[in-house]
Order: structure tokens, then sequence, then C-alpha cells
């Protein structure tokens, strides 16, 4: 197959062009209620090429090989099409590797038997909860072995076992009706998904207890945001926004997304990074070929670096950060983040609790989107802070607010950095791809909460 | 692929045979320039087996290992669910018209010069606008064999076309754009970019938010983003049946305003929805969801009907590669008679809801709603008077849709999935950041 792709490449008027070959298995489980709603298989395999001329992309994508030398002259005929300017990518040293993936507890190699009843002893917790009318239980796993070559020289083959797994429980009374969830994701190892049944009790009481909680007024609250939280917040509020795909081509957002700007107080660190090993994020190299790196973003409250792939690297006149991803051979590569986190500071829980008179707890998470300037995320689960305590349950909120101010009104950082695994980012049409985020405990002054 | 009924039904008692093959080119502008153009080509095959009445699934995009997929897929089904899966003899073949020949002869430059019209009106209205567009065309072929006999197969053409465009001043993003997608051609871009550049009249302007529980209009953008989620949740007959929809144990009940109907549709024709049967061979069907107010009907596949003691509705549907399970095709919302320039003249002080971040995420389940308004619009003395910003919505679907206030007269496709006219509903709380 080697053979194969190396001669495709060759002879072809175009600057750049890469091949990608990808093979994959999968299982996925979901229960619903007491049944087992789905059980299924899945192996995949397909390609794509994608080919450079004057600053012009065209990608073919498929799933059966023959003929690859044509798909070549075709992704090249219509980046020709495109093409009107010059062309910027940014070198990388041709690379040949190959590398396994990383597993500790391989999901393939665990009997679906074992699958199958470890998930059902957590729906049976879910089911046996008093007030708890259903759950939803979605487990899916997968591995692919990927080829990439490029018209540079480098071919490299790598190889990812990926597993996810949403347990969450609805709890209803008349019309009224609750849920309270938990995500877990992690790179090849089903270990992750066992020993969960003290969380998932934990949780199917919440959603039960939501029934009776009440909603909050909505306003401007000091929240204090749990590690999970936090993490998805940064992933939305500034994540995205560090992505130089949204800022390359367009003057306005390059003024204010330049390097050397003022966007935290001066505890404010922030990292991303696919050379950060052994999470869900993590890789050696990026869909470009470029070796993963840890960058960072935010230091000491200002900004310092953003994430890109070698286009968006060679336009800004900045270094390729190994951030280029696709969701699979049915995409070309865009910026997107890995593992991103807030780094962790001095004070303890206690501390960020302190002096608040009437503020809001936030933990866990259902999901978070932004539009840039503005973010918004969903807490799983809320309670009030009174008098400097976290206190009763009441309805998850939803937070929102502009970056630009609500940075600035991080006003403490704490010390117990933790990373969640769960669920996946979207960009694009590519969703979801596997992403960790984390942060340590921090506290936002003024954070606009809807409510009723 | 006879063959993999064949020899599946050497340890099945029933088996089916999907296939999805579909091509497509789309084409990209980004940063007002033409980005990329791309040839994409696909196919997938689904297999669906029942072995000592538990169901076994399995997916490939090759035929080539037969014995592979049928083995995946009886693995599978020992640990399956027990369902009576009573796969369909026969259905029908000429439903709505959804291919048309025309869309294939669609030249590339056509699409490009769709797209660079589409920019350089939007650039007219507002030269600082970086605009990106999306403009695509494909075909679809579907197959569907089971060890029932049936055999049947369809083809569907499509093209789409999207434009975005961003404005930045200081800080401050603004956001608009829309789409539209047929079956047919699409050879003019002005219908679309009318509608993005209403947009940016709205919102030149800033004006403050209202707050606390105001009247909110949802223009058909709205409703979809806002509303369409949560009822899609509601209507599924599998949550239904489960107990945790609100709407379980409430047919024939009058749970939304009277001036509410509301019906799935699949059979408009070249409508993108529209196909002559649903993922499991199933005829498609229109079926009424919210009759003046009063719940009719939910959405069914085979294995959930035969749950709830029902028919299917012709709305299995298979998602990302996944079995069939019970999913809304096109929604349409009946129009009322209240033309939306009366609707906003008639409100005293309310906002126009077009696009919310985040609104699909929370209790979807319980209808609960919430999200920054991306674009919306305040409504003072009747007068649309500027965009809000730092604002949130939140509120729940079932208890706004009991507080419909108006209903549009001029109903609009929305991304192919909702055809609604502009609803006008109280019981939305609105918040926003203090100055």
């Amino acid at each position: 197959m080697r053979d194969e792709i190396e001669q495709a490449l060759k002879g072809h008027r175009a600057e750049y062009i890469e091949i990608r070959w990808e093979e994959s298995e999968g299982t996925r489980l979901q229960y619903r209620g007491r049944e087992r709603e789905s059980v299924g298989r899945s192996t995949a395999r397909g390609g794509n090429v994608r080919a450079l001329v004057k600053g012009g992309w065209g990608f073919v994508c498929f799933n059966e090989m023959k003929d690859l030398r044509g798909k070549v002259v075709e992704a090249v005929r219509q980046a020709r099409l495109v093409g009107s300017e010059q062309s910027h990518f940014a070198p990388v040293p041709p690379i040949e590797d190959a590398v396994p993936p990383t597993i500790n507890k391989d999901p393939i190699a665990v009997p679906l038997a074992d699958k199958v009843r470890l998930l059902e002893e957590y729906n049976g917790i879910i089911l046996g909860t008093p007030g708890v009318q259903s759950s939803l239980v979605t487990y899916g796993d997968g591995r692919r072995k990927v080829l990439f070559a490029n018209s540079e020289g480098s071919f490299i083959e790598q190889g990812r076992a990926d597993i996810s797994l949403r347990v969450s429980a609805t709890a209803r009374k008349d019309g009224d009706v609750q849920q309270a969830g938990l995500s877990l994701g992690a790179l090849g190892d089903f270990g992750a998904m066992e020993g969960l049944h003290e969380q998932v009790k934990s949780l199917a009481q919440t959603a039960a207890d939501l029934l009776k909680a009440p909603r909050i007024p909505g306003g401007e609250y000091t929240v204090v945001l749990d590690p999970v939280l936090a993490g998805v917040f940064i992933h939305e509020a500034f994540g995205h926004l560090s992505e130089a795909d949204h800022v390359y081509e367009n003057e306005r957002l390059k003024e204010i997304m330049v390097l050397g700007r003022r966007f935290g107080q001066r505890h404010f660190n922030v990292v991303d990074g696919a050379a950060v090993p052994g999470l869900r994020g993590s890789y050696k190299y990026d869909e470009e070929g470029t070796p993963a790196t840890k960058t960072d973003l935010i230091r000491e409250g200002v900004l310092v670096g953003r994430l890109h792939s070698r286009e968006t690297a060679a336009r800004m006149g900045e270094t390729p950060t190994g951030n280029a991803r696709a969701l699979d051979w049915r995409f070309p590569p865009i910026v997107r983040m890995t593992n991103t986190y807030i780094e962790p500071g001095a004070a303890t829980l206690d501390d960020l609790l302190e002096g608040i008179e009437d503020g809001v707890y936030v933990s866990n998470w259902y999901g978070g989107q932004t539009s840039m300037e503005m973010f918004t995320f969903a807490s799983g689960e809320s309670r009030r802070i009174r008098h400097g305590r976290i206190e009763e349950l009441v309805r998850p909120v939803q937070l929102s607010g502009n970056l630009f101010t609500t940075l600035q009104n991080i006003d403490a950082i704490g010390n117990d950095l933790d990373m969640n695994q769960g669920g996946g980012c979207g960009k694009g049409m590519q969703v979801p791809l596997p992403v960790s985020n984390g942060s340590p405990h921090i506290r936002i002054r003024r954070c606009l909460v809807g409510g009723k | 692929m006879e063959n993999v009924i064949r020899q599946a039904m050497k340890v099945a008692q029933a088996a089916e045979l999907f296939c999805a093959h579909e091509v497509s080119t789309p084409v990209r502008f980004e940063a007002n320039r033409l980005k990329s153009i791309q040839t994409r080509e696909g196919i997938s095959y689904a297999l669906r087996v029942v072995v000592d009445g538990r169901v076994g699934f399995a997916t490939a995009t090759s035929l080539d290992d037969r014995g592979a997929l049928v083995q995946m897929a009886v693995e599978t089904a020992h640990f399956g669910d027990k369902a009576d899966l009573v796969l369909p003899e026969r259905t029908q073949d000429d439903g709505a018209a959804i291919y048309d020949p025309a869309v294939e002869t669609v030249p590339l430059k056509d699409m490009v010069a769709l797209g660079q019209g589409a920019i350089d009106a939007l650039r007219r209205s507002e030269p600082e606008l970086v605009c990106e567009a999306w403009i695509g065309k494909g075909m679809a072929e579907v197959e569907v064999l089971n060890s029932s006999g049936l055999r049947a197969s369809y083809r569907k053409s499509f093209m789409g076309m999207s434009a975005e465009g961003t404005l930045v001043r200081g800080t401050d993003m603004l956001f608009i754009g829309d789409s539209e997608s047929s079956c047919r051609p699409i050879s003019d871009a002005a219908p679309l970019t009318e509608i993005i550049m209403e947009q940016l009249e709205n919102a030149r302007n800033m004006a403050p938010a209202p707050q606390g529980e105001v009247p909110v209009v949802f223009t058909p953008l709205g409703v979809a983003n806002v509303l369409l989620m949560p009822l899609s949740v509601g209507f599924n007959g599998r949550n239904v049946l489960q107990g945790s929809s609100p709407l379980t144990g409430q047919q024939g009940k009058d749970v939304f305003h009277p001036s509410l109907s509301l019906r799935d549709d699949p059979t408009v024709p070249y409508s993108p929805a529209s196909r002559p049967w649903d993922d499991e061979g199933t005829p498609s069907q229109v079926t009424a969801l919210v009759d003046g107010g009063r719940v009719a009907n939910f959405l069914y596949d085979i294995v959930t009907a035969a749950k709830a003691g029902t028919r299917s509705t012709g709305n299995g549907v298979r998602m990302s590669g996944g079995p069939p399970s019970p999913s809304p095709t096109a929604w349409v919302i009946e129009p009322g008679d209240t033309p939306y320039r009366q609707m906003i003249a008639g409100l005293d002080d309310g906002l126009i809801v077009e696009e919310v971040i985040g609104a699909g995420m929370g209790n979807v389940l319980g209808g609960d709603f919430a999200g920054n308004v991306l674009l919306g619009y305040r409504v003072q003395k009747g007068k649309i008077v500027g965009r809000v910003k730092d604002t949130l919505i939140s509120g729940n679907a079932y208890q706004v849709l009991k507080n419909i206030l108006s209903v549009g007269k001029e109903p609009r496709w929305v991304g192919g999935r909702l055809l609604t006219p502009a609803l006008c509903c109280g019981k939305v709380s609105v918040s926003t950041r203090q100055a």
C-alpha cells in the first residue's frame, strides 16, 4: 500500500498534496430505561486526497483505494480551479514514523459480554433510585489506524483507541422532567469506565432531587465553577477564539487577538497541547504530519500564543503548533483544540467561597457553545452559595457572557486541577472530536445567569 | 446484497440490509474568496438481524467481507434487545418528487458564481462584512432489502446554499446568515441574500434588552433554533413510551395553545427531507402531531411502534450510522392570520429572536431552553429599534407554546427541515447584563 500511495503522489503540478487512508472498527451500546435499545458493531475504511495550488484547496474523499492516482488528479484539478494567488504553507520537516495506539486496557479486547454487564450494573443503579423514571446509557468505543503521506516525503502511521460513556437519569413528576448526567472518555483505557457505581448513584439521586429544587432568578451572580465546568468554560469561552483559522483572514479579529493583549489577571494561565500525554486529545502527529506541541495561550493574563495549522501559521508568520485535526477520512483537517486547561493557582475551595453572600456553585456540564465574542454553557448541577457555604440544590443554570469582560472577572483560581475527558468538540460538520479540557475550581464575578 | 440476506438467514429469523450511497460537490468561500472545491463520495451498508428474538446490528463501508458483516450482526444479537421486528413486505414507489436530473448538470462555475454573487451583494450593503459561503450539490441512492421480500430503492438529488457574514467593530461581533436547500437546482442567490440583508438592517443600531418576562417573537429561524429541539425529543415515540417525555399520557389532551398545529411531512415535493419511504421501508405519511393545540400523535419506527402497540409512522431514521430510531422528517407549523409586520407593530415592548447559542443544551427533554441571543432585536412601540447583546433568554417550550399570542401568516422553510411562520409568545424570561 505504501508504494501505491507514494507513486500516486508523484508528478503533479501542485505545491502540496497529501493522502490519508484510515481503517477503523467500533462498538456501540445503548440502554434506554430497561431496554438494551441497541447493540451494534461497525467497520469502516476510507481515505482522502488534499491538494494545494496557488492558495486554493481541492479535496476528494472516498471509500475505496482503487485508481488512487485518478483521485489525486481530481483534487489537483479542483485546487487549480480555486487557486488564484500565492500559497502560504509553513514548512515541516518530512517525517517517517509508526506510532502504535496508547492502550492500557484495550476496549476492543474486552468481550462484549463484559461491557454489557458493566453497563447493566450502572443502568440498574439508576433505575433502582426512587423517583427516577428512566435512564439513557450510551457507550461507544473505537480503534483506528491512519496512514498519512504527503508530497514532501512524510509517511506516518498512527493508531488510536477511543472510548466514551454518557450516563444519564431522568426523573419525572407530572409534566416536569428533570435529568442529570455524567460524561466520561478515555484514550485506550476501558478501565476508566469501570468502578463508577458511586458516581452513577449520586447522579441518579440528583435527578430525583431536582424535581423539588427551585429555579433561581436570572441576573448577575458571583459563581464558583467546579473543575469539570471550568474546563468546558475555558474550551468554549476562550479556546475557540484561539484557533487561528477564525482569525487569520479577518483583519479586525487579528487586531483583537494580537499577541500581547491582556485577557485576564496575572494569575491566569491557559495551555493547549496534544503533547500532554495520555488524554483523549493526545497524539504524536496532527493530520498534516506536524509534531504535536504544548502551546501556551495565555501567560500571566496576556495572550502569548494561538493554535495553528500549517496554512494559518504561514499566513500569520507564526509557527505550526500541530493542531490541524480531522474527525475522520471524510473531512479535511482544520484547526482544533486538543487538551485545553487553566493552570492551577494556590487557592483552596474554601478560599474561593469565602465572602460570597449570595452566589451559585455550578458543577458538571450539559454542553457549551461559542460565537467567539459571546459564549454560553450549561451546568449539570447548581447549588446556591450563601454566606460562604455551598447550600441547597437549584435547577441547572445556563451561564453566558462576553469573553473579553468575563476572563477579566476571574478573580480566584484554585489549586485542584482536574481534566475531564467526556463529550466531544464540534466545529463545522466535524463532531464529536475527542478532546479533553480541565481546570481547577475558579471564581467569576458578575457572571450572567439565565433564570426565571 | 441479496447474498448478504441469504447468508444472514442461515442463522437469523429476519434480516434487513440498508445501503446509502452519496456523492456530493461542495464549494466553499472563506473571507470573501473562493477557498476550496471538494468531491465527496461515501457508501455505507447496515445489516440488522433477528436471532432468537433478539436484534443485532452491524455496519460496514464495503461488502467485500460479507461473512464478517453477518458475523458481527449475529454476535451483537446475543446481547440485543428483545423485539418484535416485523419487516415490511412491500412499500410505495411513488412518493413526492425528490429527483431532478438538472442538479447533476449544474456546472461548477455556476456554483462558484452563485457564491460570489451572494458575497458581492452582501458586501455592497456593508463593505466591512467578512463573508463565508457554501454551495453544494449532490445525489443519494438509497436501497433496502429484507427477508420479508422487500426490494426497494430511490434516488434523490439535492442542492443547498448558505451565506454568513461577520462584522467586527472593536470587540463587538455581529453574525448574520441563513441557508436554503432543495432537491432542485438553486440558480438565484437573491432570496437568501435579501433575508440576510434585512438582518443586517435590523442590527445596525444597538438597543438595550428588555428585562423580565416579555413577549418574544421567534422568527422562522428563531423557531428552528430554540423550539424545535425540545419538541423533537418530546414527540419521539421512544421517550413517550419510556415516560421520559412531558407528553407521555397527554395524547388527545390540550397541551398547546389552540392556534398551534404541527405535522411531520415527508411528502412535500422537492423538499430535501422528503422520501417515498423511511429507512426501514415503511411508506412515508403525513403525521399530525399537534392539532389545534391538542396532542394528536407521536413519531414511531417499527420496533418502538410494536412496543407501544401502534404502527410505525414512517419515521425510522438512521442517524450517524446507527440503527433506525424515531426521528422527525420535515415539520410544518400551520400559518396563522397575523402578518409579520402587524405582529411587530402590535408589540409595545418585546424581543425578536433569530439566533441563540446554547439553546439546545440543558434539560431539553423537559422542554427547557436557555441561551445567549446571538441575533435578536428590541421592539419598542411597534418598531424595531436595534440589536440586543449580552442577553440570555430562557423558558420552557411547552409553557411558551401554551402562551402563543399570535401566529404569523408568512411561513418559510428553514434548513429544509422546518416550514414555519413567526410565532409571538409570552412566558419567555429575558436576563441581561446591567451596564
